[in-house]
Parts: structure tokens; sequence; C-alpha cells
């Protein structure tokens, strides 16, 4: 067993995990935070996205131990109580989901595309999320979801 | 004709609205649950050892090395699994003995503290085996080839009128081509999943749940009818709750094996709960896939255009383990007239995996060929491919002489040719280039069957003020939480705030399952009819507690029309003419499945539907290793699906003033498979018409496209500018 | 997953010191936490590496660039610097996995990450990359993928990587440090060709670590670029891909490199296209002429032989593109 360190939505959190536990795993087995799905757990289809350290990986891809030391940011971490974050409003307006099983890696996924790009083309929010499958499919709603959501300031622009 | 003695429409209030989501906020937040999200105290984790031959038997499992493994609860095995009551059903009679019927059958469980070490211990359980030959290859001269007694939607194998070998022989223009289409999974974004907790006969003073599972299906009564009796227990004491399903595509329309061994697990470890998760990779060879089918497609015509014959020739695959029969054919029977026609399936069981429901069974594959041949006929013709299919609108159903409800094809497929831009007149293959790019432009036609399905039945409580309405469905992503509301509302004639709408769970009545886009239909029947029940016993001002419950009441029109979804096609694509990658700019769906429940739902599952196309048109395949039989692009790095940037310009609408008046009180048909049947005839169609290469079986990939490209291309390279 | 112990080194020294015995070097895990979930490969203990430095970009006098091994994709990728003076390198790296990926996906991890070949991701079935002397699965099963290159029946699995390709193009330079001390390896011999024995994939010793990729500067006027051939529009290994970097002075080819993705067992470098362009003209004929000299040599088979066609109408289409952009400016 190894321990760690990890501040997960705000709360830090010391615990002992086994070398080989995935941070999926951790976040959803340990820390109770299940909002976080796993649908390959092999790195392929996105719906694992959190931020580690404010930038988005796939936590089905990850070691809870690399975590160590280091601020995980969950699809639950990110509304300010009732208020919804504008990418969550976004895609709850836009009506870019369905079975909703995508969703959460979307929204981790979608948030840190603006952030590195607030004002994206729709060329380039289709490529940003290219590592994020919905088989349903919602694609044309959630580009119109991340683009609503980025002409409400998310990634700091003002949207095109 | 007779008179009309359909369903008696409700007055559309809430119906016809867009409403956001109902469960839209939980799904943002990631606080709705899926099925292994469910609380299940101390839960053990099950995890499935895999055959590695295709077809033989267990000599010996030796799982020494796993038991040891600290943390592991109990290995299963065929020699000490919980016996089933009816292990009829192959499928659902796993670890019952030693029988290997294809790759990757489900031979061993290991269940323990953690799913890690459920699966390691998984990797150290040692099967050996006897091996026999197995046959696990779709070929036309197998020798496994039979012809099957009905198709799996129960119609006839074979069907036949006319002479269709004369007309053939008599036509002006034939068009006698083989159309192909690969193995396809569903791999709906959730995996199917299970808690299983079996309680015992004791539990709840003998009348409780003997099991409960928690589920990820796309039917939570399917689930108890088809599992009750192969594990011993009283249907009404088995216990099934699914309120938030990841997608299913048909693949959780029925129970599967995982579902049968979560609950061995849990009677073996009985009271502990067992979860069991199938992995991406176990659900390449466990919870069904699309058949491969091998379609052999004969139209004459007249010098108009008209046909004489239509002739579909099915050769398709089933498992040995047990049957499913694509009805591949089926769609071919209603779509075009002709004096003489015949159809015919003809399949072979081998040694693999169980094929089973895909989003739009039979339908999806059928049309594929039958599209992409209008489309050579057409070429062949000299016509407008929207012209040969105004040639050929047939007056009534050309397979039983019914008349239509409301065939609308031919609007459809006008008011898209209007909104896409099209360009009458016969199509000049290979006549544009924007750039490196190839363009070219496809339409196909699509169809689906109305279905209101059997056995349900929904219950109406008023309590605190509100009405609560319970059956058994199930939102498996299409938005039934949403749209049953607003059926509910209207059927009681109060607002949404008033519903209290529960599915989802087998303490709510019996409902069938969300599959072939016959949910909402059978589902609104019922609630209709319990709502109507409800106010003629308890009229309008209700007292607490005052409850109805109904059932489906006759519907003789079902009978007596034949009922369909119509719908048309357009796409664009474009073919580079170096590498032969297809893009696809623009794709339009114009459609006509009655009243619009929620047009903001019913947009998205025609979006879906038709992504899901552009999908399988260009990359679906499920790869089978030609020895063994097993898929080997076994995760979504391999078999690809559509991503975000394959999807550009993206429209769906649908007729005005469409109400199905046949089929159930809200006037709607069914959405759910209409979008993905046609769609990839459309692309298929509109890369001919770039390239003037015909590609008949699917997926459209570059190295099929570039056989057909290169001589052209080297006549034709535009590096000659390039000099500096 | 089998049982692990992970430790984190603190410094180069430290994880050298820490190599051996079982030990496997992580860095951004990208590749490995899949490998080791899938049963692919195991360790007795992973050794972090991402705490250790290497994570800078240095620019060389002369216009080159130091690459730190721990850099992140991402990260390089937006470095100003290599945007400017090795476009292709950039357009690799975001032509790769996906931007969860190269968030935590490191430099030097790229260089190690092994095939996508379905048969070495599978441990039901025989893989002699995977368990040495077991053969080969795609020889006569699914062998759509397969090599084009170097072909060898011992092993017909290609190299996934889209910058491997570009930087060995661009005659990129590894330097390592390990129990034999510090050593410097151009990336076109880094890699194992699969007659020399597919189970390792570079010639790189145990316990050796990267610290960092150079880049030698490009002649001024020099353009360059990456294309990748795929069906899907993004989110895909390469069917073929092609890194090129064209010179071409006064209509004549200066200076030509060529790399080819998804054809070889290794990043594959087209030196006998090169030959041929060097000092000829920067027309379509000798184009055409310089590719197909490379193709002669390729041996493709019945399920992949669409690969020669669109290699070499990509890498045409690449020479091409560059040629006239340079005419342009």
């Amino acid at each position: 067993m190894t321990r760690i360190n990890v501040k997960v939505d705000g709360v830090d959190h010391t615990d002992e995990v086994e070398p080989r536990m995935l941070l999926v795993h951790y976040l959803r087995e340990q820390v109770g935070r299940t909002g976080t799905v796993v649908g390959c757990d092999t790195s392929n289809c996105g719906a694992c996205t959190v931020h580690l350290d404010g930038r988005s990986v796939k936590s089905c891809n990850v070691l809870a131990v690399q975590a160590d030391g280091h601020e995980v940011t969950t699809i639950e971490g990110i509304a300010d109580g009732d208020r919804l974050h504008a990418m969550q409003q976004a895609f709850h307006d836009c009506h870019a989901l369905q079975c909703g099983y995508c969703t959460p890696g979307m929204i981790m996924q979608s948030i840190d595309l603006l952030n590195d790009n607030p004002n994206p083309s729709e060329d380039e929010i289709r490529h940003g999320l290219e590592g994020n499958l919905c088989r349903c499919t919602g694609y044309h709603n959630i580009v119109k979801a991340v683009q609503q959501a980025a002409g409400a300031g998310v990634g700091g622009g003002g949207g095109r | 004709m007779s008179e009309p003695t359909g369903p008696t429409l409700l007055d559309p209030v809430q119906m016809g609205r867009p409403v956001g989501r109902l469960d839209g906020r939980r799904k943002v937040l990631g606080v709705a649950p899926y099925a292994v999200e469910h609380e299940a105290e101390g839960a053990a984790q099950a995890a499935m050892v895999a055959s590695t031959v295709p077809r033989g038997r267990v000599r010996s499992i030796d799982a020494t090395a796993a038991r040891a493994l600290p943390g592991v609860l109990a290995v299963l095995d065929h020699t000490n699994a919980p016996r089933v009551a009816d292990g009829e059903d192959r499928e659902f009679a796993p670890l019952q003995d030693d029988t290997v019927w294809f790759r990757r059958q489900p031979v061993a469980l290991v269940v323990a503290e953690s799913s890690e070490v459920a699966r390691e211990a998984a990797a150290l359980v040692a099967v050996e085996y006897d091996e026999e030959p197995a046959e696990v290859g779709l070929r036309p001269d197998s020798p496994r080839l039979y012809t099957p007694e009905k198709l799996s939607d129960g119609s006839e194998s074979d069907t036949s009128a006319g002479d269709v070998e004369a007309a053939l022989a008599a036509a002006t223009h034939v068009v006698d081509e083989t159309y192909a289409t690969p193995y396809e999974h569903n791999n709906p974004m959730e995996p199917h999943a299970t808690i299983a907790t079996w309680h015992g006969e004791d539990a709840g003073l003998g009348d409780g749940p003997v099991l409960t599972l928690v589920d990820s299906t796309q039917g939570v009564h399917a689930v108890r009818s088809s599992l009750a009796p192969v594990l011993g227990i009283e249907p009404e004491r088995l216990e099934v709750v699914a309120p938030y399903v990841g997608g299913g595509f048909g693949s959780k329309g029925a129970p599967h094996v995982n579902v049968v061994l979560a609950a061995l697990a849990a009677k073996a470890l009985a009271p502990r709960p067992v979860r069991l998760t199938v992995t991406r990779q176990q659900m390449f060879a466990l919870v069904g896939y699309r058949t491969a089918t091998i379609q052999h497609f004969r139209l004459g015509a007249d010098a108009d255009g008209r046909l004489t014959a239509i002739s579909h020739d099915v050769l398709e695959q089933s498992a040995a383990i047990k049957e499913f029969v694509e009805q591949t054919g089926s769609p071919t029977r209603s779509m075009y007239a002709a004096p003489n026609r015949r159809t015919t399936h003809r399949v072979a069981r081998l040694d693999v995996a169980i094929p089973f429901w895909m989003r739009a069974p039979g339908e999806m594959p059928g049309m594929f060929a039958h599209e992409v041949a209008m489309d050579e006929l057409a070429h062949r013709c000299g016509l407008d491919p929207i012209e040969l299919r105004v040639r050929n609108e047939p007056d009534v159903d050309p397979e039983t002489g019914h008349p239509f409800g409301r065939r609308r094809l031919l609007e459809c497929l006008r008011r898209g040719a209007e909104r896409f831009g099209w360009e009458e007149g016969p199509r000049a293959p290979l006549s544009r280039r924007e750039g490196d790019w190839l363009v070219g432009t496809g339409v196909a036609s699509s169809t689906y069957p109305a279905n209101a399905m059997p056995g349900n039945e929904a219950t109406v409580t008023f309590e605190h003020g509100c009405y609560a309405v319970g059956i058994g469905a199930a939102d498996i992503g299409t938005g039934s939480w949403t749209s049953l509301t607003q059926v509910t509302a209207d059927a009681l004639g109060v607002g949404l705030e008033q519903i209290r709408l529960g599915i989802g769970d087998t303490r709510y009545p019996s409902a069938s399952v969300a599959g072939g886009s016959s949910g909402l239909s059978s589902w609104g029947i019922a609630i209709t009819a319990a709502a109507r029940a409800f106010r003629e016993q308890h009229g309008d001002r209700p007292s607490e507690g005052a409850s109805a419950t109904a059932g489906m009441p006759d519907n003789p029109d079902l009978q007596e029309y034949a009922l369909n979804s119509y719908g048309a096609h357009f796409a664009k694509v474009r073919v580079h003419a170096d590498t032969g990658q297809i893009r696809v700019p623009r794709m339009l769906g114009v459609f006509s499945v009655g009243r619009a429940v929620n047009p903001t739902t019913l947009r998205s599952q025609f979006l879906g539907g038709m992504v899901m196309g552009l999908s399988a048109a260009l990359f679906e395949e499920s790869v089978r290793d030609p020895r063994f039989g097993h898929v080997v692009t076994q995760d979504l790095a391999s078999y690809h699906v559509a991503a975000n940037a394959d999807v550009a310009d993206l429209d769906a609408i649908w007729l005005d003033d469409d109400v199905e008046t046949h089929l159930n009180p809200m006037g709607s048909r069914g959405a759910g498979e209409i979008g993905i049947v046609g769609s990839p005839a459309a692309i298929v169609n509109a890369v001919f018409d770039a390239t003037g290469v015909r590609v008949r079986d699917l997926p459209v990939t570059a190295d099929k496209l570039l056989a057909g490209l290169l001589p052209q291309r080297e006549r034709d390279h535009v590096l000659g500018d390039a000099s500096a | 997953m089998r049982p692990f112990v992970y430790e984190r080194a603190t410094d180069v020294a430290d994880a050298l010191d820490r190599a051996g015995d079982g030990a496997v070097f992580l860095a951004g895990g990208t590749n490995l936490v899949d490998h080791l979930r899938l049963g692919v490969r195991s360790a007795e203990r992973l050794v972090d590496i991402t705490r250790i430095g290497l994570d800078e970009v240095e620019e060389l006098p002369g216009g080159g660039l130091r690459v730190g091994a721990l850099v992140r994709n991402s990260d390089l990728a937006a470095h100003p610097a290599l945007r400017r003076g090795f476009p292709v390198v950039a357009q690799a790296l975001l032509a790769g996995a996906s931007g969860q990926l190269r968030n935590m996906a490191t430099t030097g991890g790229n260089l190690l990450q092994r095939t996508r070949c379905v048969y070495f991701q599978d441990v039901t079935m025989p893989c002699t990359k995977r368990d040495p002397g077991s053969g080969c699965s795609a020889l006569e099963g699914y062998a759509a993928g397969n090599a084009i290159f170097e072909t060898s029946p011992r092993c017909m699995a290609v190299h996934p990587s889209d910058l491997c390709v570009a930087l060995v193009a661009l005659d990129a330079v590894v330097r390592t440090t390990g129990p034999a001390g510090d050593r410097e390896i151009p990336m076109t011999e880094l890699y194992r060709r699969a007659e020399d024995g597919p189970e390792t994939d570079t010639h790189l010793v145990p316990g050796e670590l990267i610290t960092h990729v150079d880049l030698p500067p490009l002649a001024p006027g020099t353009r360059s670029a990456y294309r990748k051939v795929r069906e899907r529009a993004s989110y895909a290994f390469a069917l073929v891909s092609v890194a090129a970097a064209l010179d071409v002075v006064d209509g004549r080819v200066r200076d030509a490199r060529l790399g080819f993705g998804g054809v070889c067992h290794r990043p594959f470098r087209a030196r006998r296209a090169e030959e041929a362009l060097v000092g000829g003209p920067a027309d379509a004929a000798a184009f055409a002429a310089a590719i197909d000299a490379e193709l002669a040599h390729a041996r493709p088979g019945r399920d992949n032989a669409a690969k020669v066609p669109i290699l070499r109408n990509t890498a045409l289409a690449v020479l091409a593109g560059l040629a006239d952009e340079g005419a342009r400016s």
C-alpha cells in the first residue's frame, strides 16, 4: 500500500492505496465520486475524463499514485452549490446529452478545450473532443453547447 | 375499407412541445446512477474467465493459483456453480456443463473482494480443453447453411409471388449484384453491468424478492420474464431495477449470459451482493452484435424504369449455441411495387458468439442493399434516383395487400430534395471536383415498421395532489422520462408539474422493451388506457390514494393496415483523390414518423441514427480472426465508431401534420431506428456519384475505393504544376 | 493487473539507482498503464520518473532544440520555437492520440510506445513481441494493418507513433544515460527491425533512461509537414503517414527528408527516395520517380496492399505541397 495525498474537488484526502489502483477506481470506490464513469478502461472512450491540476486526463489511464500531491477535479466538483457550471448549463440547455454516459467526460474535456482555446472554431471543437466518443450520438448538439459556453466566457473568451 | 376503429387520439397540449430533458440536470451533474453506481453494501466483484478455443470441451480447470490469491472469495465453474432450473436456452446456462460453443465463452467466474483482485485471479485460472474442429466463417458454400423456420420478426423465411426468373429474363434493365454488410457491435457507452443480490426464499416473510438485479437493460420486465424460469424463481419475486441506462441500441434488449452469471454468483455468495461489469473487450463476445450478411439482389425494370421483379436472397449467420435470425429481407417485401417478387434467407449456425438485435436489425443491412441496388437501377435506366422511386410507389402493401396507414415516402423525398438542393436528373458520376476532393451527392429511402408490443400495463395513483404513474418502461437515452411525462399529462389533462413518473423498475407494471422503435408507442397506449380508466373511475377530483390500472385495448387496425414510418436520406460526400479518404460534409434526413411527442428528443433520435448510419457506412466492422472466429478489433481504438470530427452539417426534419391515426392515442410511430435505415446507402450512393466507383460491401474504405480510383488518378495526376 | 511496488525517483541519478530487478520507468504512463491493465506486460516495480526534471525545451545555438524527455506532448506541440522551426514535429504531435493523452504523455514515453497490433494487445493469442518465440498471429490472421517495409514473418506489426516518424525524418538524436554512461543515439538507429528480433523495440539497454531528444536545425528556407491518412477524420492510428522536409533552391532539391509511418516495424526513413530527390528537379516526375524507387522495396500482403498506392499518393502530395509552398514564399 502507498499513502497518497490528493485534493479531490477541493477537499484534501489522505488514503492508503494499492499502487495498481487506477485513479478512476480511487475516485469512485475510495472517495465516492461516482459521477466519473468507466466506458472502456483502456483510454479509448473519454468517459472517465477528469482534470489533474487543471488539465484533462483519462482517469482509467492514470494510477492513483500518480495523482499524489496533485489536485483532481471531477464532474461533481465544478458546480457552485446549486448553480451549474456554465459548461454543464450549456450541455443542459443545448440538449447535448441523451443517455448521459459520455457526458461527464465530455463536459470535462470541453472545459479543458476552452481553457486552451477560449474561442474555438467548430472544427477546433470537433478535433478538441476527438478523444470523447458519444454513441447516441449527439456530437451536433455537443458542439453547440461548447459554443454557448465559449460565448459565456468559460475559457476567458467571449465566443465567436 | 372498414370503418375507422383505431385509437381515440389525445388532444396534444404537452405533446408537441420541446420540453427539456427532465433527467438532464442529474446527468450534467454526474449524479444519475447507472447500474454499477447503485449502493450495494459490501458487494463482491466478479470477473469472467473466457474460453480460448472456439469449439470443444473443458477438460480441466485449475483454479489453485486463483484461489490462493488474498481476497478471492470463490471460483465458479461447471463443476461447482449453482444449477439453473431451466437450461434449455444455452445462452442462459453458463457453467452448467463442459461444452465450449465459441471462443470467449465464459468457462469460469471469479468472485473477489475487489475488481482488481477478481481480474488478476481470472487471469490465473488455468483451463485445458479438448478442442474440436470449428466452423467460424460465413461463406456462400458453407455446409451449415439451412432455411430457418422464422425470422426474428416472426415472419416467413422465404416469400414468393409471380415468376421472378421470367420477369428478369424479359426485363429491359437488370441489376444483378451481391452486397455485403459486416459484423457490427452496438457498443453503448455504458458497458453491460449488474449488481445481483440473492435474498433467498425466506426474504420479506416469504413474499419479498428472492433476487434483486440492478441491471443495465432496455427492459426490466424482459429481464424478469427471461430469467425467472432460468433461475427457478417466481417472476414476481425477481426484482429488476434500471432507472438510468447508458445506451443499448438493442444489445440490452434482453439479458445476456453476464446477468445469469451475476445471479449465480450472488446465489453462491448469498446474501452478499455481487457486481459484474462486462469489460469493453468482453462486450465483443457476450452481449450480441449485428450478423454479417451476403445479399444477392436482383431488380428487373421495363424501359420506363418500372420494376417488374424484385429478388432478394440473403445469406447470414447465427450461432451454434443459440439461433438468432436477422430479418434482413423483411423490408424488401413492402418497399416498392413489382408484380414478381421473392425473398429468401439462408443461415449458417457457426461456432461463434451469439448475434442479436442491433439498431434496426434487418432493416439496416437489408435496406442498404435495396437502396444501393435502386441507385444502380436508376443509373442503368438513365433516371433521377428520386424519379425511379416515384415510378415504383405501391398503392397498397405489396406483401399483404393491406392499405398503408399513411405512406408519405414521396413527400419525404421531395421535401428533402428541395431543402438539400438536389439536382434533378440522371447522375453524372465523377463530374465534380473541389481541389483534391471528388464531390458527390446521394439519396436513399428509409422505412421502419410501426410497432406496438403487447403486454403493457400502467397504473395511475393520485397522491399529494399529483398523479403517480408507474410502468416498467426504460429510458436508455431516448428521453422516455420526459416524453412519457408529456403523454401522461395529456392523457390526464393536467400539467407536467402534476405528474410523478415511475419507470425502470419491476415494481411498476409490466412493460415491453425499449426497442424496435416501439417503446413510446407501447407504453403510451397503456398509460393512456390507465389514465382514461382513472378518470372514468375517479373523475376529475379524485380522492387521495385513488388508483386505476389498465392494459392495452384491442386495436383491430393493426390487422387491417400496413403501418410504417418512412424517410429520405440525402448525403454529400468528398473523396480524396490521392488517398480515398471519405468525408461527409452534409447529411439531411426527412422523416414521416407520426406526431413529434417531443421535438427535441425526437430530433436527437434522428440525428443519432444518422450518425450511426454514417459510422456504419465508413468505419464500423468487427473483424474476426479467420481461424478462431473471435473479434480481434475488440476495443474502441480498433473498432471505429464515428468521432466528433466525422460529423459536419447534420440536419433532420419531419413532415408537418403528420399524425398516425391507427397505432396509438399519441399519433406517433416511433423514431429510434429509422435514422440508421437507408443512411448508409445514401452515403454509398454519394460515393459512387463522386468517384464512379461502386462499393457494394460495407464499410466503404479507402482500400476498396482505391482499386477503382487509381486508374483514373494515374491519368489525371495533379502534380504537374508543382515545380519551383 | 498484477501487483507491483511503486517508487518515485527524486532525480536522474536516483532513477538509475532504482533501475533493474524488474523495474520499469513510469513517465506519463498512457501506454504502460493500459498494458499493465491488459496483462500485456507486468512489472515488479514502477519507478515514477516524472519528478526528476527533464521537462524543459531548450533552444540550442544554431536553431536546434533540446527537448527534455519528460516534456508533455501538449506542451511540446504548443512550444513557439517548435512550431516556428519544426512544423512537421508539431503537426505529428497533434495528429496523435487525444487531448487528454497528450496532456499526460511525455516525449520520451512517446518514443517507447508499443505497437497497437491487435494480437499484441490480446494476451490470449500468440505474439512473439509479447511472448518471445510464440509466433506471429497477424501472419494468418487480421493482416490489414501489417507492415509493408522490412517485413519479417517474425512480426508483422507496425510502429504506432506519429511523433517518431517526424523525428526520424529530421535526424533527431536521442540522448540517454544509463549503467554504461551517457549515449547519443540517432533516432534512425534507435529502433530494431522485426528481423533483428521483435521482442524488443529499441536498442536501449535495460536501465537506460532517455533524457533528451535533440532536434538539429534545418537549413533556412526548408519547408516541413506531416500528413496522416486515416479513415476517421481524427482519433485513429495511421493507415499511413508521411513526414517530410524539403529544401529547394532554384528549382532543385538541396535537401530532402522523408519518414513514413504505419508501414514498418520501426518509424521508417525513406533514404532511397531521399537519395533520388537530392540534386534533382523539384517537379512531379522527379518526385514520382523517387517515391517509386522507395516503394519498389515494399512487400505488401493480400490484405494491406492498399497501403502502397495510398502512401505513394500521400508522399507525392506532401512533396508537391512543400515545393509549392517554397516557390510561393
